[in-house]
């Protein structure tokens, strides 16, 4: 079937099986590799993408379900001007990944918590990330990522991306 | 894993999501949020040549007050049912449960009708509504019906509906008893329930304790005859019939299925 979908604010048209899941629309179709597949069974998190601004596992979801719908991709977190999105810059400065496999589908994760509630406890956050494994960090530097990435969205004029400030400087 | 070859339709209305089911006759399955379904066909344990998807039926999606009861469109999709406000105030079990699914985003995509329909005795809302006492109304060739909760499950992933048949809504009567509990186990938040309880004033069920989803009548039984929650919950395990897996023992089961009943029951006493 033929499907359109705008990724990252890009019109992707194309024919398709009626089959491909929408992790391999984005990675093969559409060419952006930062959504990996980990487990292919909606465990892991790692193929995390925003459908209309909310997250969901693209292992998951038939491209033809995203037809004629908005997917945000890690690639599609920078501004224009190539700032990175405040959740990248927390991950970076507070040490929020290891090896980086789980981080695009975790930072989309967070980036969907945040939009949610956009003040989280640490328990909050917690629970918020339920949906994304991690083998490396023990989760205790992204759970500082994602407050310190709150603090930063909730300062006057730190939306992100465009304009925001520089990344925090020492870990919370 | 990629699903075998199926054809993809798209339903704009109800009518015509059944129209296109009893086209496709027994090859068709129905598509909403796919969290389910997705999975099992990656595996290839389902295997539909035609798969009609539900999941843009706007008009299956709500939660409304009416009267006595709360109607629940069958695509209303779990998280919607978690930040339900109207659920918060009336049905505030439904609303915890729903927030206990998976992960927030299976919850994204994850809708109440596919849930029910899928007939797992392991996953969390057929225990639900069955604590519940909602009423089913769906929709098939021949017009709507209705099917009470306690008429729906008959066996493994086996369900009252006929072929073609499209679950359209919930209802769900305002409980005249207010206590309620939900009470899940699990090794990880993203598991099903290695055991869960429900429990609405009186009614209790249980999820994965057997093949398919099923009230705990020993329980609810001597709850009527006057006994105290620990009394009642030492026979939440009567009638049951759990599988023993690699997450669990029956016998394990059967003590969890007793320590949590008698959580659920302190805790709804508690709410009274």
């Amino acid at each position: 079937m033929k499907v359109a979908i705008s990724v990252n604010g890009t019109q992707v048209e194309a024919e398709v099986e009626d089959r491909l899941l929408l992790a391999h629309f984005v990675r093969e179709v559409a060419g952006l590799t930062a959504t990996n597949i980990g487990c292919d069974t909606t465990s892991c998190g790692a193929c995390t993408v925003l459908l209309d601004g909310e997250s969901v596992k693209s292992c998951t979801v038939l491209a033809a379900q995203a037809d004629g719908r908005e997917v945000t991709t890690c690639e599609g977190l920078a501004g224009s001007d190539g700032q990175w999105h405040a959740v990248q810059r927390a991950f970076r400065a507070e040490h929020g990944l290891q090896c980086g496999f789980c981080t695009p589908g975790m930072v989309m994760a967070a980036v969907s918590l945040l939009a949610e509630n956009p003040d989280p406890t640490e328990a909050q956050v917690r629970t918020g990330l339920e949906g994304n494994l991690c083998r490396c960090t023990g989760y205790h530097n992204i759970v500082r990522s994602v407050l310190a990435a709150a603090r930063d969205l909730q300062q006057p004029g730190g939306r992100a991306p465009a304009g925001a400030a520089e990344p925090a400087g020492e870990p919370a | 894993m990629i699903p075998a070859p199926f054809t993809y339709q798209r339903a704009r209305t109800a009518e015509e999501a059944v129209d296109l089911a009893a086209e496709a006759g027994d090859d068709g399955k129905f598509l909403a949020g796919g969290h389910s379904l997705l999975p099992l066909m990656k595996l290839r344990f389902a295997v539909p040549e035609v798969l009609i998807d539900i999941g843009r039926l706007t008009e299956l999606s709500y939660i409304r007050d009416e009267d006595g009861h709360i109607a629940i469109g069958a695509l209303t999709r779990h998280h919607d049912l978690e930040h339900s406000g109207l659920l918060a105030a009336e049905l505030p079990l439904l609303a915890r449960a729903a927030g206990a699914v998976g992960d927030p985003q299976v919850r994204h995509r994850g809708t109440i009708g596919g849930s029910l329909v899928h007939g797992d005795a392991a996953s969390d809302l057929p225990a639900v509504g069955l604590a519940l006492d909602a009423t089913l109304v769906v929709r098939g060739p021949s017009g709507s019906r209705e099917i009470a909760m306690t008429d729906f499950f008959l066996g493994l992933f086996e369900t009252a509906l006929e072929p073609g048949e499209l679950l359209t809504e919930i209802r769900v009567p305002k409980p005249g008893e207010r206590g309620w509990s939900f009470q899940k186990f699990t090794k990880r938040a993203i598991d099903w329930a290695i055991v869960g309880v429900a429990v609405q004033g009186g009614r209790v069920a249980l999820v994965n304790m057997g093949p398919v989803p099923a009230r705990a009548g020993g329980v609810e039984r001597a709850l009527a005859a006057g006994a105290g929650p620990a009394e009642a919950a030492a026979r939440a395990a009567e009638g049951t019939s759990p599988a023993s897996d690699i997450n669990a023992s029956a016998a394990y089961r059967e003590h969890l299925a007793r320590v949590l009943t008698a959580r659920a029951l302190a805790e709804a006493a508690s709410r009274n």
